[in-house]
C-alpha cells in the first residue's frame, strides 16, 4: 500500500527540540528522471515535508518517540528522532513534477528530468 | 601484416561491465552491516511485565522477514530487497541490500506462544511476555498497513 504525496508549498519551519537524523539514501539515475530513495522509519505520509525551492531539495519527517514513555533499556543500540536532509539538485530536474510516495518506512521521490536534458537518439542518414 | 581495429565503444562497455559487477554483487545477497557492526540495530526494553525488542527495516516487505524465539533469544532473519538500481545508474548508494540475521539475547526466558510482532512504517516491534519458554516457535510478523 502506498500513500501518494505532492510537493507542498514553502511552510513553517519546525522549531521542535529533540535529536534530528540525516537519512540514508540512495541516489538513481534513469533516462528520464532521478530518483532520490531515503530510509525514514518510523514515519508516515503525512508526517514527511519535500520541499523544491532555488534547486534545493528538502526533506523533512517528523516522528514520533519510540517508546512513548518511561521504559527501562536493556538494549540500546540507536536513538529515534526527526530525520532531515537537504540536496542540492541541478536544473535538469523539473522541479513542477517532483513526486514522492511512502511505503514500507521508505521515501521514494522521483524527480523527472526537464526534456531538454533526457538523452536523445539521433538518427544518422547517410549521404550520398 | 596487422589490421589494428579500434573500436572507440569498448572501453565505455568495460567501464560498464566493471561497473555492472561491482553495483550487481552490493544488491546480490551481501550481508548488511551497519556501522555499529550489526544490523539491524535493535533496542530492547522492560514495561508492564513484558519485554519490547524494536529494530528499524525500512524497505523490508513482511514476507522478506523471519522472527523466531526460543528459550531466551530473539532471532531477526531476512532480507532486503531493492531493484530500482536495475536499468540506472548509481549516484549514491548509502543503504546497501540483502541479507541479514541478528541474534538478541534477552535476560531471561519468555513465554513463546505470547509473543507478538507487527512491522509497520519499517519498524519493527516485538513483545515477549515473561514466561518459562519450551521449544523453537516460529512468530508470524503481522503487517500492518502504512498510513494513508
Amino acid at each position: 500500500m502506498t500513500a501518494q504525496m505532492t510537493v507542498e508549498p514553502a511552510a513553517a519551519e519546525s522549531t521542535r527540540t529533540g535529536r534530528v537524523y540525516r537519512p540514508l539514501v540512495d541516489i538513481l539515475e534513469r533516462a528520464d528522471e532521478l530518483l532520490i530513495v531515503a530510509d525514514l522509519p518510523g514515519a508516515s505520509a503525512d508526517s514527511i515535508e519535500v520541499r523544491f525551492e532555488n534547486g534545493e531539495l528538502w526533506i523533512h519527517a517528523r516522528v514520533a518517540p519510540r517508546p512513548g514513555r518511561e521504559v527501562a533499556y536493556v538494549r540500546q543500540e540507536y536513538g529515534v528522532g526527526d530525520f532531515q536532509r537537504v540536496f542540492q539538485v541541478s536544473e535538469t530536474v523539473d522541479g513542477n513534477r517532483i513526486t514522492a510516495s511512502y511505503d514500507h518506512g521508505v521515501l521514494t521521490l522521483h524527480l523527472p528530468k526537464v526534456e531538454a536534458a533526457k538523452p536523445r537518439k539521433i538518427d544518422v542518414r547517410s549521404g550520398r | 601484416m596487422d589490421i589494428h581495429r579500434t573500436n572507440v565503444w569498448r572501453p565505455l562497455s568495460r567501464l560498464r561491465a566493471e561497473l555492472d559487477r561491482q553495483f550487481g554483487d552490493w544488491f546480490d545477497n551481501v550481508p548488511l552491516v551497519s556501522s555499529a557492526g550489526q544490523y539491524p540495530a535493535v533496542n530492547v526494553w522492560e514495561a508492564d511485565d513484558q519485554l519490547f525488542a524494536e529494530a528499524e527495516l525500512p524497505g523490508v516487505a513482511p514476507d522478506d522477514l523471519d522472527v523466531s524465539v526460543v528459550n531466551n533469544e530473539l532471532t531477526i532473519k531476512g532480507v532486503r530487497q531493492e531493484r530500482l538500481a536495475e536499468g540506472a545508474t548509481v549516484h549514491r548508494n548509502e543503504r546497501g541490500a540483502g541479507a541479514f540475521t541478528r541474534v538478541i539475547p534477552l535476560p531471561y526466558e519468555v513465554d513463546p506462544n505470547g509473543v507478538q510482532a507487527t512491522l509497520r512504517d519499517g519498524v519493527l516491534l516485538v513483545s515477549l511476555p515473561k514466561h518459562e519458554a519450551a521449544k523453537p516457535r516460529k512468530i508470524r510478523v503481522a503487517a500492518t498497513g502504512a498510513t494513508g
